[in-house]
């Protein structure tokens, strides 16, 4: 029970990840799929935020008297994925607007019949 | 002094002139740096592979930080092959989008091709160089967002969906990757592949390593478009321009075969990816399915860009193949297929491309009797597909053969056949569009259609040599195939 509790953030991690992959392929309205894929790449974030964590360990500022620090470096990893993540989504945000130009719709099931019958 | 930095100026050259390009916002300005910019990074690779044949494996400590801590550029020969492939066709293809991106492209908008063509080039090249996982990872981000961008300036409407598509596959793909590297940090504590690589025996191979390598294989597996995971692929590069189709079809996906290999041979090591784990048996399968299913989907195509793209996933079958032998010859041939299909495919598209340029479509039936009119292109056509179907004497039936030597050896007759076969459907639906372009009437419209522009021809033809050359010569990729295959073996 401890592991089920203690490890609470995995859980968390693995629940996002879930969701936000369910979302990408359930959901046919072309942005409601950038928000999956934005909670699917916020589940990752978290996990590697959570594995930087040393138990008993401090932020990771030199102070006097502490000799415990959390790991600094999967933070700094993560800052560089966050901002992959958010060129992606701003480019995918751009697509759907050109998308809904060309097409006026940003139903991924309008798109498909329009292309059909061209 | 210049030549020890040659290992990173060859991702700082394009990365520098990328916005260099918007700068000079003028047409020929930013072509011109484009130009040089990938000549520059060209000269760089051959002058890199000239010293790894010599000299062996390069390291290069980035900012002089001493590796693992800093991050290491490490080249040998397999990095070598694919720098090659990637800055080759870099070359080739960036004096040939000048004219044919004037149909197909805004003309006010070109410097903005020429700055995301250099990030792609950069990006892929720097996945080819780096030896530090994460480092990989963004590398493989910056080549992916910026071919997004690329095969979203298609003309046709679909290009949108089909780059949206593949951003939403593709960041599904890469954000795998990152769990998978995440995993492996928090089992090794380093990031440098090599010091994983040596560091993983140590740990043991516990829950957290088996998660990384699956999240590794299928994160890869979707950047590569192995089959099941390749619907994104047709779409994309039927839609995407066709300098832009030829680019990313010989380079992007060969860069993530090379992440692959990387990954199960050098980082999880030869005995846990394929003796602990099953890995081989899967890859066989898949590899084999992809030989078929797409090749007999490519033959009911009308759009031959589409065919070509379906062709390209059964290709990637070969790859896989090869990969799945798990031996040095079995290797070596998925590595040289890498090389002589970028040429293949490279000279495939861009004969499409000089097509589109003169009767702006690629549908089967428009190019009825066109060969009479463009001599010169549909030889290069006809050229480039007896390497696609792998004739004596191309490039294609090397890397074949020794497909057929590796099968012989693990005594999988069963095998040769199927490659045999397989080869043979190539046959067909590359003669459905040899039929349609030289023995059929020309439509009266086609009257006033004449041979594609010399700036067009000479790179198409340019890959159409190298295609025989390397059929005849190969000293060159066989033998950096299988420096790489023996080192990614461990054997020497």
């Amino acid at each position: 029970m401890e592991d089920f509790f203690g490890l609470y953030n995995y859980w968390i991690v693995i629940f996002l990840a879930m969701a936000g992959l369910y979302i990408v392929i359930a959901r046919g309205n072309l942005i409601k799929k950038l928000v999956g894929l934005n909670v699917f790449q916020a589940s990752v974030f978290i996990l590697y935020i959570s594995f930087g964590k040393v138990t008993g360990g401090t932020a990771p500022i030199l102070v006097k008297g502490v000799e415990m620090y959390s790991n600094p470096l999967p933070h700094v990893l993560i800052l560089t994925a966050i901002v992959v993540g958010v060129a992606t989504t701003a480019l995918g945000l751009a697509l759907v607007v050109r998308i809904r130009k060309e097409y006026g719709t940003i139903e991924e099931e309008d798109i498909h019949s329009q292309d059909e019958s061209m | 002094m210049l030549s020890s930095h040659l290992p990173v100026l060859v991702i700082i050259i394009p990365l520098i002139c990328a916005p260099l390009c918007i700068l000079f916002r003028g047409k020929d300005q930013a072509f011109g740096i484009a130009l040089l910019a990938t000549w520059a990074s060209f000269a760089c690779a051959c002058l890199i592979t000239a010293r790894v044949m010599t000299e062996g494996q390069i390291s290069y400590e980035l900012g002089g930080w001493p590796p693992p801590i800093g991050i290491e550029i490490r080249i040998d020969a397999l990095n070598a092959l694919i720098l090659l492939i990637v800055s080759g066709i870099g070359s080739v293809v960036a004096p040939y989008s000048r004219n044919s991106l004037l149909l197909e492209y805004v003309e006010d908008r070109s410097s903005m091709f020429y700055s995301a063509f250099l990030l792609c080039l950069c990006g892929l090249m720097g996945v080819a160089v780096t030896g530090d996982a994460f480092n990989l990872f963004v590398f493989l981000e910056i080549s992916s967002l910026s071919s997004y961008v690329l095969i979203a300036l298609g003309f046709d409407r679909r290009a949108l969906t089909a780059s949206y598509q593949y951003l939403i596959m593709g960041t599904i793909g890469a954000t795998f990757i990152v769990i998978s590297i995440g995993l492996l940090y928090q089992a090794t504590g380093t990031l440098n592949m090599a010091d994983i690589a040596k560091r993983l025996p140590e740990h043991g191979y516990d829950r957290t390593v088996i998660s990384a390598f699956a999240f590794m294989v299928i994160g890869a597996g979707l950047k590569i478009a192995i089959f099941p995971l390749h619907q994104w692929l047709p779409n994309a590069y039927t839609y995407a321009p066709s300098t832009v189709t030829a680019f990313l079809a010989a380079t992007a996906t060969k860069v993530s075969v090379y992440i692959l290999l990387r990954f199960l041979f050098t980082v999880f090591g030869v005995h846990f990816s394929f003796e602990i784990l099953p890995t081989a048996a899967p890859l066989l399968i898949l590899a084999i399915l992809a030989m078929f299913i797409p090749s007999i989907v490519a033959c009911f195509q009308k759009n031959v860009k589409r065919v070509f793209a379906y062709s390209s996933v059964a290709q990637i079958g070969y790859m896989i193949l090869g990969i799945s032998f798990v031996s040095v010859t079995g290797l070596t041939a998925g590595i040289l297929h890498l090389f002589n299909h970028a040429l293949m495919k490279g000279a495939l598209f861009l004969v499409l491309g000089c097509i589109f340029y003169r009767i702006g479509s690629c549908h089967i039936d428009r190019m009825a009797g066109i060969a009479r009119r463009m001599p010169w292109t549909m030889a290069a056509f006809v050229g480039a597909s007896l390497s696609l179907i792998g004739i004596p004497m191309t490039a294609g039936f090397i890397s074949k053969w020794y497909l057929i030597l590796a099968a012989y050896e693990k005594g999988w007759w069963y095998v040769t056949v199927l490659i045999v076969v397989s080869s043979l459907i190539a046959v067909i639906y590359v003669w459905r569009v040899i039929e349609s372009a030289y023995f059929r009437e020309p439509p009266d419209d086609l009257a006033t259609v004449s041979e594609a522009p010399l700036s067009l021809l000479v790179p198409t033809w340019i890959l159409v040599i190298g295609n025989v050359y390397f059929g005849i010569d190969t000293s060159l990729p066989v033998g950096l195939a299988e420096l790489a295959a023996k080192s990614l073996m461990g054997v020497n």
